[in-house]
This record gives C-alpha cells, structure tokens and sequence, in this order.
C-alpha cells in the first residue's frame, strides 16, 4: 500500500451555500452558477477579488468548461478546476482545493457545482453522455440510470439477500429527514407501504427508488482557518478523504464500490472509527447504493446490510443520522449539485447552520460521493471525515 | 393461412403511425462490429499483443494499450441478472413496452448488456446473436441456447424480419431462383405472394408449379419498364412488406474480347437501373411498414472485375453500389435491405458451366434464412463465400488473382 496521506493541517471548509432547487428551470447552468455566487457573497462578504481559486463541475454547461466559467463570472483565480464527476465531484474538489490551499496555490477556492434542468435536457443529457452509454447501455431499451442500477439492484438483492422492505426503510427515514427541509423538492410523507406500492419503472426498481431531476446550485468555500476566522464564518476541518475510479474492473457487477479499496487508509488517517461518526451523508442516486456505502465505507459488514438496516434508525434522531436533508432522493438531484448537496450538508450540520432540523450534538460527519455511470457501474467514488472547528 | 382478400387494406386517409428507430449514435469502432455483425458474425475486439478480449469497443486495449483486432467469438454466455424495463424517453423504445434486457457473462470473457429474450432469466445459459437493431447497429441478443427458442417473442421479432402473414413481392417469378424463391416463401408462411412474370406470358408458364401455390398471385412484371412497375404495385392488395428482386442478367463476354454491347446494355438496365427504380417505387410502401424489408440478389462478381463476365460484373457491381446507397436511405425509416451474393447458379443461365453450382432452392432458402435472422448480408454456397472471403481479405489481390 501507497504512503499514508499528509493530514489536512492549515485549512477549512466553509459557508454551505444551496441555491433552492426546481423542478425544471429554462436558465442556464451559468446563471445557476451565478446565483450560487451571489449567495455566497451575500452570506460571507467574499468578492471576486478575494476568490483566488475556483473549482467548478456542472453537466449542462456546455460548451463551457470552468474555463468559460471565469470569464462568464469575472473571476481571475490563480487556481482552476474543472471536475466532471459528477455525484463525487464534491468531495474531489473539497479535498483538491484543500492540498491548493495547503500548499500556498490559493487561498480562497470556491467551488460551485450547478445544473439546469430544462424540459427534454434530461433525455438530451442521457443520450450524449458517455461513448460506452451511446455504443453499449442506451441501444438496449433506453432505460437510463435506471436500468443500470436495476442490473445492479437486482444482483445486490439475491447476492445479499436485502429485501425492497430494507431499501423502503431508507427511503421512509430521508423521505421523514426531508420534512424539516424547506427546500427539499419531495416532503410528501411516505410510508413503507407507499413505498412497495409504487408502480415498477425497471425492475426491481420502483418509483421511490429514483431521484427527481432538477435544477440547482450548491457551493462551498475552502480556505485558510485564519481567513475564515476573519470573515467570521462557521468552519469545519477535515480529517481524512479518499477518492478511487474505476475499482474492481473485473468485477462483473457492481457489488461494491471503490470506497471498499480504500476505506483502511481512510479510517486509519482520520483517526476514527466509524463509531464515532455523529451524521453520514452519503450519495443516493438509488438505495442500493446508499446501502452498498454502508458496507463499504465500514458501517456494517459486507453482506450483513440487511441486518444493519433493520437494527438502525437512519432519522435525525436516530442510531445514525442519514442523508439529514432528505438526500437526492427527497431534496432532488440537481445533477452535479447532487454531488455536492452531501458536502455541504454534512459540513452544516456539524457547523450547526442546517436547513432543516439539526443532529443533536453533531461534531462529526461523513460525507461520500459516487459518480458517473460511464457504461455498468457508476465509475468515481470519494469519502471525506468533517470535523467541526472546536 | 388467410385469405389475403380478407387482409389489411390501404387507407390513404389515416394518419400513419410514425415508426421510430433505436437511438443512433455510435462510435467508429461500434460501427465496425456492425460491419461484421451484418455478415451474420460475432466478434469482439482482442489485444494483438497481450491477447485480452474486450467489450463494449475501445481503441486501445485495457490491460497492455496494444492494437485491438476483431475476432470471432464462442457465442455461450450466463445471464448475471436482468430487468424490465417499463419507462423510458426513448421514442422507439416507448413504442415497444415493457423491454427486458439484462447483463451476460460472455464464454468469451467479458460482461455485456444484452437484450433478453422472454424465456431467459438470471441465471440461465444462454447464446448471443450479434444482430442489427432497427437502426441498423449491431447489438447483443442472448437467447436460450441450441436454437431452440421461440422466434414470436416480440422483442426478438424487432431484430428480423418475420414472414407469416406478410405480403411479398418477388419480381421475376419465372425464372429458377424466382420459383424457388416463392416456393419457400409460401413454405414460410407468407400471406400474399405476388409473382412477377415479365410480359408477354407464356403458355409455360401455368404449368410452374410455383404460381400454382394458394396465396401467390401472378403479375405481369418488368422493373425495366416504368409503366409495368407503377401498374403492378398499384394493383396489390393491400400494403407490401417486402420486396425480393430476383431480376437479373447473366451473359459472358469482355470488354474487348467477345464484348457485345446490347447485353451489356440489358444487363445495366435490369441490375442497376431496374434495381434502383424498384427500390425507389417501393420505398415508401415499404417506409410504413413495421418490417418493411427489400432482398436484392447480386452476383459475387459484383465486387471485382471478371474478364469473362465483364458486363455482369459491371452491372453487378453498380447493383451493389445503388443498393449501399438505398440501403442507407431506408436506415431512417427502419425498412431492412438485405444483400445475398451469388456464385453461379445451377440453372440456364449457366448451363455451360462446370460445378460447384448453388441449386436455386439453396437460394431461397438462405434468403428465408436471412430475414428471419436479420442478417444484412449472406453468401450462398462455396464460390461466393470464397469470393466475400478474398475480397474482404486483400481486394487488390482478388482483383488479380480472379483473371488469372
């Protein structure tokens, strides 16, 4: 194994910033971008002349790239990003952005993951998405993600004998997270019964399985704990990140994501157990996901989920505090935003700014990333260990 | 079978259902296992250095970076797990709900996607036909295996172009290959078969036992002839599903040996030109159709010059073309064109020539073949299979090694 990682000395993450999602939006994922700014400037006084570095991930952007970005919000960092990973872009540019800061490279980065949702971008998004997608995954019933994670869905639940029930259970306890959160898209509340009701979409993949598109923004700001003291802004530290692609490629299906490569070292640099963790939000495009981190990033042994579901309770007040906004699967999925919507959560709870109700006595949180379903199997995964500044 | 004066009539008024296709798109090394794929082969990509087989197409290996090459593949496969797919954005696919398909492991190695057929589930072995999809790309079917399966699943039926019930247009009846063509036709279950015979008609001709068949219908035919073409399409019953061309012109002679010039005139006029105004009469017909397909026969020597047969060769060689490009005309409307080359046949037209000679019957049979399988397209017998062969394999070498 690789040399353990420099701890994150020297820097904080801050100044949770989420745009209010909608269902469909005919702006652009610029103007989007731009809001997330805006608001963040409102919240904490930063300028353009004080972001020197500036991290941006969208997929509806095009033909921009953070590049265009720049110039279209009059930024001039000395440090720039583009990431396109999507549902683990957030924690990919949390921990890039931290070793710039760390480094001396910047010393104020932004980074803003936004997204439009116009009507028909969604089905125009998927058909261009990835060369494997186009050659191997659409021409085989056009079924989006949601036939993918049904494949995957279906071999998880006879691999490891989890029931619908189980699944329900998450998505009952994000769906009762979600109600304290104003600007959650979904705070309809749901039973188990409505849950295994609902009608199939791929199967075993039912309708409270799948995210809601939408448009949205959400932003953050790494910097300096001297910075941040000065602007008087609520900061967190960070304890450990991993990020991994691509895992397992022999694998013939997903049954465990790049965070199971990683998670010794993650755990061994953050210097704690995953005991001790007060809240976790990790990506949801779909349960079997969220269930699958479970496993893998050590909060229950792999294949034992069912059981780990069924002995815990996953609500704000429960055994262990999921997806406190609602996750995607309630709040939405502003497609890259939806991979920064979990930093940004996990960081406000811990810095007590949340926007729904709060974890009692959060100082920990866990935050996970998984993104780009390049062809089988989503490609990119990432965790981070956020600690409030005492 | 029906009586096809009981069938499905035109009505120019109704507002026609639009067809779509399965999404389009593909990249350049897909669009090079299509290729092979329309010659009724699985292949999939292997290193030339390291040997891995990879999928979905890549332009390098995985595992080493060396060169891919095509290589065909043991078709077995195990189904890892599946799905029904019961929404979707897709317009061609919306039409055609719920779909199943699901992830195979391949004998060959890696994991696909496939389509499944209904009888398939997890777990079960099974054999994967590389067919075209409605947009004419290659795409993986797994069915169960041994060939032993129901070819009525729908889905299945979406990849080829079935033939009980359809009415067929087969546009020279009266020669060998056009008799056993509407012989294995009616053997196949068509509903309508129309038998074209070029005019004037010929007191032999009631005694072809072919045209005696129920469902064929005789009509006079010459897709020479403009009129003759426009009257006979005017009078089918009903709508046209597939048109067969067996119409061709097989003479000898050179270019400055033993050229004769009034052949080679015909043989252009039937092959190409024919050709291209039937397929471009019957476009449209075909276009509204939910299996529309059109079979050209061509001569083998279409793909390289033959000393001894120099106007068919040329007539044949401008079919090919004319038909390439007709072919992706149709690709828009989902209309199937499928090619069958020939190497000389055991009939008239070649009485003077030694075998191996393709008894028309196996003609036939191998055009059924085709459409039920969806296979763009097919070689008959050992001549034209040895000519494809050559040909794809060094066509400047072929083109010297056939006038040796």
């Amino acid at each position: 194994m690789s040399r353990a990682p420099a701890p994150y000395d020297g820097v904080v993450v801050c100044a949770p910033t989420t745009v209010p999602y909608v269902r469909f939006s005919s702006e652009s994922a610029h103007w989007w971008a731009g809001k997330a700014l805006k608001q963040l400037s409102r919240d904490t006084g930063v300028t353009s002349a004080d972001i020197d570095g500036f991290c941006f991930s969208s997929f509806s952007s095009v033909p921009d790239s953070a590049v265009g970005m720049t110039q279209h919000l009059g930024l001039t960092p000395r440090w720039l990003d583009h990431l396109p990973t999507g549902g683990a872009s957030g924690v990919m540019a949390m921990r890039r952005a931290a070793r710039a800061v760390q480094c001396g490279d910047a010393e104020l980065v932004v980074c803003v993951a936004a997204d439009t949702n116009q009507i028909d971008s969604f089905r125009h998004s998927l058909s261009t998405f990835s060369r494997f997608s186009q050659d191997a995954v659409y021409p085989y019933g056009f079924g989006g993600p949601n036939a993918t994670f049904a494949l995957i869905t279906d071999s998880y639940m006879r691999e490891f004998g989890v029931s619908r029930e189980d699944f329900g259970k998450l998505c009952v306890a994000q769906r009762a997270n979600a109600m304290s959160n104003p600007l959650a898209l979904q705070r309809k509340p749901l039973t188990l019964e409505a849950y295994l009701g609902a009608r199939p979409i791929a199967d075993p993949v039912h309708l409270f399985d799948c995210v809601m598109p939408c448009a949205g923004a959400e932003a953050f700001i790494v910097t300096t704990p001297e910075i941040a003291a000065e602007r008087g802004l609520q900061a967190a530290t960070i304890m450990a990140t991993i990020e991994r692609h691509n895992a397992f490629p022999e694998d013939p299906v997903q049954l465990r994501g790049g965070w199971a490569m990683d998670i010794d070292t993650f755990w061994n640099a953050a210097g704690i157990a995953p005991g001790d963790v007060d809240t976790l939000q990790v990506y949801d495009d779909y349960p079997v996901i969220v269930a699958m981190q479970l496993e893998d990033l050590g909060f229950c042994e792999k294949g034992k989920v069912a059981e780990f579901i069924q002995n815990n309770s996953f609500d704000l007040n429960g055994d262990l505090p999921l997806n406190t906004n609602g996750g995607q699967l309630s709040a939405g999925q502003a497609g890259a935003a939806g991979g920064f919507q979990n930093v940004t959560e996990g960081m406000r709870q811990i810095i007590r700014q949340p926007l729904g109700d709060q974890v009692p006595d959060a100082t920990i949180s866990v935050v996970s990333g998984f993104g780009l379903v390049n062809y089988d199997r989503g490609v990119c995964t990432g965790a981070a260990a956020l600690k409030a500044l005492a | 079978m029906s009586d096809w004066r009981n069938r499905e009539t035109r009505d120019p008024i109704a507002r026609k259902k639009a067809r779509h296709l399965s999404p389009p798109a593909r990249s350049r090394a897909m669009h090079a296992m299509s290729a092979r794929a329309a010659q009724g082969r699985f292949v999939l990509q292997k290193c030339c250095d390291c040997g891995e087989i990879t999928y979905p197409p890549r332009d390098a290996c995985p595992v080493c970076w060396g060169e891919l090459t095509w290589q065909d593949v043991p078709a077995g496969a195990l189904v890892l797990s599946e799905t029904t797919i019961r929404v979707s954005t897709d317009l061609y696919f919306r039409d055609h709900l719920p779909w199943r398909m699901g992830k195979v492991a391949l004998d060959a190695g890696p994991v696909a996607l496939a389509h499944l057929h209904r009888d398939l589930a997890t777990h079960d072995r099974a054999e994967i036909r590389l067919m075209l999809d409605r947009g004419g790309n290659a795409a993986l079917f797994a069915v169960p295996p041994n060939g032993d399966f129901d070819m009525a699943d729908p889905q299945f039926r979406e990849f080829t172009v079935p033939l009980k019930g359809k009415t067929v247009l087969v546009t020279d009846a009266r020669s060998a290959i056009g008799q056993a063509v509407v012989t294995a036709l009616h053997k196949a279950g068509a509903g309508l078969i129309i038998a074209g015979i070029q005019a004037p008609g010929r007191q032999s001709d009631t005694q072809l036992a072919a045209l005696q068949l129920d469902n064929v219908q005789s009509m006079p035919l010459d897709i020479v002839d403009q009129v003759s073409l426009a009257e006979a399409l005017s009078k089918i019953a009903g709508p046209l599903d597939l048109v067969i061309n067996t119409a061709r012109h097989v003479r000898a002679g050179g270019v400055s040996i033993g050229s004769n010039p009034v052949e080679m005139r015909r043989a252009f006029e039937i092959s190409a030109i024919g050709m291209a105004r039937l397929a471009g009469a019957c476009a449209p017909m075909l276009a509204g159709r939910p299996h529309g397909a059109f079979v050209d026969i061509i001569s083998s020597q279409a793909l390289s010059g033959a000393a001894d047969q120099s106007a068919l060769s040329a007539a044949e060689a401008a079919r090919l073309s004319l038909l390439q490009s007709f072919r992706h005309e149709m690709r828009s409307s989902g209309v199937r064109v499928l090619s069958v080359f020939v190497g000389p046949v055991d009939d008239e037209d070649h009485q003077t020539m030694p075998p191996p000679k393709v008894a028309p019957a196996r003609i036939a049979a191998t055009i059924v073949d085709a459409l039920q399988q969806g296979r763009e397209q097919s070689c008959v017998g050992d001549v034209a299979s040895d000519a494809m062969a050559r040909w794809l394999d060094d066509p400047m070498l072929y083109a010297r090694e056939k006038n040796l």
